[in-house]
């Protein structure tokens, strides 16, 4: 536990450090930690043996929360526990019914899901612009008009703060009765009935977790990228976070952003070097990583310092 | 009712007839995917990729033989070799390098193995064929069209989309019935569908079934796909759309016969058409609310046998 | 005469044609240890998933501590004291014998806590206590999927022990274990259901442990109790010997 800090301590020094050498690069990274939040949330459904592969959709409602209020509310310090609050609710929502199924079905239904709402988001032009995208308002900082390049450093800190925070929050919580609980829905999900535990009680409050992680992770992405298009609800989007989350390590909480940083990085270079190839790498490097380092990039480093994964 | 009927009746028909060409290629993707999430138990993701490199095969070879000065018939003939082509070759190359080491794995390591090869594969169509789009419609145009009276309107279609698609369609639909109940390569199928451990018991090889099961999906795939690609034209994310759609009807659907993948084909092709002509803003809706209202209330799908793992 | 704590009237329940219970009754007193014997698919493991609410009978009443139980959820019946532990023991498997222990605490004193850790001394030294009296506090730090099977079927029952059960069910508690271990878990069972004042029902097969510590024997045969009272009694009528222990033998 005690190690796991210190490297996400270290990590978090390297990514300011990077951020101050080339300053272009806290783009990439805002993104990439806000993904590494929605990522935890994907990481608590996977300690269940669950995979949502319509997550997307929390990351679609908090940024579309953020571009549909920015307006008339431009403040950022409260869109972001916005959006947040409303992917929490479309979460309890959803997960009322989700709860009830396991492994494909779950994984189906939540697909299903998620693209329902991408196809509204997509179809109702009149409301959302549909694949044009909504461009997302300048927002205030407790109501601070920011210069530009303040704002970035602000969105980064706000970001890695964020990911601070949530990160110890679930690795605090995996390390919790109900955390434990939690994988004993995965091992022996009867046992833990005759426990006098409610597994479904116990899913949805991580379910419900998750969603609130994913929409403030779309927030952050909506203040950061400036442009809002139902892309980021589209179910490779959802996609993509099983990938970070398997990518990176799916044994401890520091491997959400181990995977999302990397992702984000061989993303850009690669998208820059070799346009039409990233998808490609990307592909290989998570292949390479299932068939022979299953832990992730986690379990690799662990691995190297002789820490428990 | 009647008044209403009387007032969209003709819009109604017009769908309907839309929507059978869909049906169609919505049901050679789907029927595939099922085959083989039947016998390697594994949602291939990548599914919708072979549709896609079948269609810019085809779409490659009818460009190429015209350009050869070769009669318009051989276009047919293109469709059918970009089918065999990519099914031959890359389903025994997915299944025998990649599918195979993860057999036993964790069912979502399996699921982000195809993610990935969808991932790889959707750059290797942008390197072969770039982002342009790319369409050799010739094929479709050929037949030309025919019209259909409808009231006091004659409304074209072309014989394309009204007779070859649905007919392919059918033809592979009881095609595939004949060489699952009645061959012994297929009733080995079903076999190993049903329970691969008995089967194996048995004496029936899995593994060589496992191979000759991802090949004809993937042929299957990429037949979907050549036989589209004369009605549109083919750019980079068309394999994800088919992907998508084709797991909304195999989970509606459910695991089991074939005829049910059939029958939620049309469903969900007739409901979309529908919804094209009445309320163009749900189009794209309509099958995701079809397979969310389906699973909510059945799990195992409409007509699936699946055990379903509900609590 | 005390109250019965366990009282089942007319039990009945069938599966496409076999009988699993053909209306049973039975009263389980306060403080005994019932054994049930009987041959395989003779309704054994039905009673019990009936009694637990695992399973939902056809027709028939049980009351615990005199109030109805049928129909509630597992869940439901844990709560009200009834324990159990199952035929193949149902261990979280990839978390250790102390965290299992734990966690079973856990979920007696209300599970609701999603932070502070579960491994928190006040649970740690109450899960090790648990494990020490079931002579299993030295495979704390084991996952639970590397234990022997003797092992495996005490953490089982220590699991179900620390939910306080007033009544604990146990499922062929002994079967799997080695022969050589075998008294001595039975022993260790019975020391700390005693003391606990624990009343048990427990299926088995092995008519040496029934003898030792069965204060009543109920016998199955299809769906129905063929014969009640105590072992002296009832392992040496011959109408049992020939139709159950003949077939049932030693595990």
């Amino acid at each position: 536990m005690i190690a796991e800090g210190l490297i996400a301590l270290l990590g978090a020094g390297v990514l300011l450090v990077a951020a101050l050498a080339i300053p272009w690069l806290k783009f990439v990274l805002t993104i990439a930690l806000a993904k590494g939040i929605a990522v935890l949330g994907i990481l608590l459904l996977l300690r269940a043996g669950q995979v949502s592969f319509g997550h997307a959709m929390f990351l679609a409602t908090g940024a579309y929360t953020v571009a549909f209020l920015a307006p008339a509310m431009p403040e950022a310090l409260l869109l972001i526990p916005l959006g947040g609050l409303f992917a929490g609710l479309l979460g309890l929502l959803v997960g009322l019914f989700v709860v009830r199924y396991r492994d494909i079905f779950f994984g189906m239904l939540n697909l299903a899901i998620s693209m329902v709402l991408y196809s509204l988001l997509e179809k109702l032009y009149h409301l959302t612009k549909g694949t044009d995208g909504i461009r997302v308002a300048r927002a205030t900082f407790a109501g601070f008009d920011l210069p530009r390049e303040t704002q970035e450093w602000l969105m980064f800190a706000i970001a890695l703060g964020l990911a601070a925070l949530f990160g110890t929050l679930v690795a605090a919580y995996l390390r919790s009765p109900m955390g434990r609980a939690l994988a004993g829905i995965k091992t022996r999900e009867t046992r833990l009935e005759f426990l006098g535990v409610s597994a479904r009680r116990v899913l949805l409050f991580a379910y419900v977790a998750s969603a609130v992680m994913g929409g403030i992770a779309g927030t952050l992405v909506a203040l950061t990228t400036r442009h809002v298009t139902p892309l980021l609800g589209y179910w490779t989007s959802s996609g993509e976070l099983v990938f970070i989350a398997i990518l990176g390590g799916a044994g401890s909480a520091v491997g959400a952003f181990l995977g999302a940083v990397a992702f984000e990085l061989v993303r850009v270079y690669a998208a820059a070097s070799v346009a039409d190839a990233w998808q490609m790498i990307l592909g290989g490097v998570l292949l390479l990583v299932i068939l022979f380092a299953p832990g992730g990039l986690w379990g690799i480093l662990a691995g190297r310092l002789k820490v428990r994964a | 009712m009647a008044g209403w009927l009387q007032d969209n009746g003709l819009l109604l028909g017009l769908a309907v007839l839309d929507g059978l060409a869909y049906a169609a290629l919505v049901f050679m993707v789907a029927v595939g995917l099922n085959l083989v999430f039947g016998v390697l138990r594994i949602v291939n993701v990548a599914h919708g990729s072979l549709f896609a490199i079948g269609a810019y095969t085809a779409a490659s070879l009818g460009l190429f033989f015209a350009s050869q000065g070769l009669p318009p018939l051989a276009g047919y003939f293109a469709l059918v070799l970009a089918a065999a082509l990519v099914g031959a070759l890359l389903g025994p190359l997915i299944e025998r390098f990649l599918l195979r080491r993860i057999y036993g794995h964790e069912e979502v390591l399996q699921l982000l193995v195809t993610f990935a090869l969808f991932m790889i594969l959707e750059d290797v169509q942008k390197l072969v064929w770039g982002v342009q789009p790319v369409s050799q419609d010739l094929p479709m145009t050929y037949l030309g069209t025919i019209d259909v009276p409808f009231g006091d309107d004659v409304i074209p279609f072309t014989k394309y989309q009204l007779f070859v698609l649905p007919g392919i369609a059918v033809a592979t639909l009881v095609g595939l019935a004949l060489f699952l109940r009645r061959t012994l390569a297929g009733r080995m199928i079903v076999a190993v569908t049903a329970d691969k451990e008995a089967a194996t018991a048995m004496g029936i090889d899995a593994t060589r079934i496992m191979l000759l099961t991802f090949t004809a999906g993937a042929a299957l795939a990429a037949l979907g796909g050549a036989l589209a690609s004369p009605t549109t034209s083919l750019v980079p994310g068309v394999g994800a759309q088919t992907i998508v759609l084709s797991f909304a009807v195999v989970a509606t659907a459910g695991l089991g016969q074939i005829e049910g993948a059939a029958l939620t084909s049309l469903m969900m092709g007739l409901g979309r058409s529908v919804a094209v002509y009445f309320a163009p803003e749900f189009e794209v809706v309509v099958p995701y609310l079809i397979m969310v209202a389906v699973l909510l209330v059945r799990p195992q799908g409409l007509f699936g046998v699946l055990e379903t793992r509900r609590v | 005469m005390s109250a019965p704590l366990l009282s089942a009237r007319g039990l009945k329940l069938a599966f496409g044609g076999v009988k699993a219970a053909d209306g049973i009754d039975l009263d389980v007193m306060p403080g005994e240890f019932l054994a049930i014997i009987g041959p395989n698919g003779a309704g054994k493991t039905t009673f019990i998933n009936m009694t637990t609410g695992y399973l939902k009978p056809q027709g028939g009443r049980i009351e615990f501590a005199g109030e109805p139980i049928l129909g509630l959820s597992p869940r439901a019946i844990v709560r009200r004291g009834i324990g159990r532990s199952f035929q193949l023991p149902q261990l979280f498997t990839e978390h250790t014998v102390i965290e299992n222990a734990a966690l079973a605490l856990a979920a007696h004193a209300g599970i609701w806590s999603p932070f502070g850790p579960l491994l928190r001394p006040g649970y740690r030294a109450a899960a090790e206590r648990l494990l020490d009296r079931f002579g299993i506090a030295h495979l704390a730090e084991t996952r639970a999927d590397a234990l022997n099977e003797g092992a495996r079927k005490l953490a089982d029952i220590a699991m179900a022990v620390a939910l306080e059960p007033r009544l604990l069910l146990m499922d062929e508690p002994t079967s799997g274990v080695a022969a050589t271990e075998k008294m001595q878990v039975v022993e260790t069972l019975v020391r700390v259901l005693r003391a606990e004042g624990v009343t048990a029902v427990f299926v088995e097969h092995d008519m040496e442990v029934v003898a030792r510590f069965a204060d009543r024997v109920a016998v199955w045969s299809q769906g129905r109790i063929a014969a009640l009272g105590p072992p002296e009694q009832v392992l040496n009528d011959p109408a049992v010997l020939r139709d159950v222990i003949g077939i049932a033998g030693h595990a």
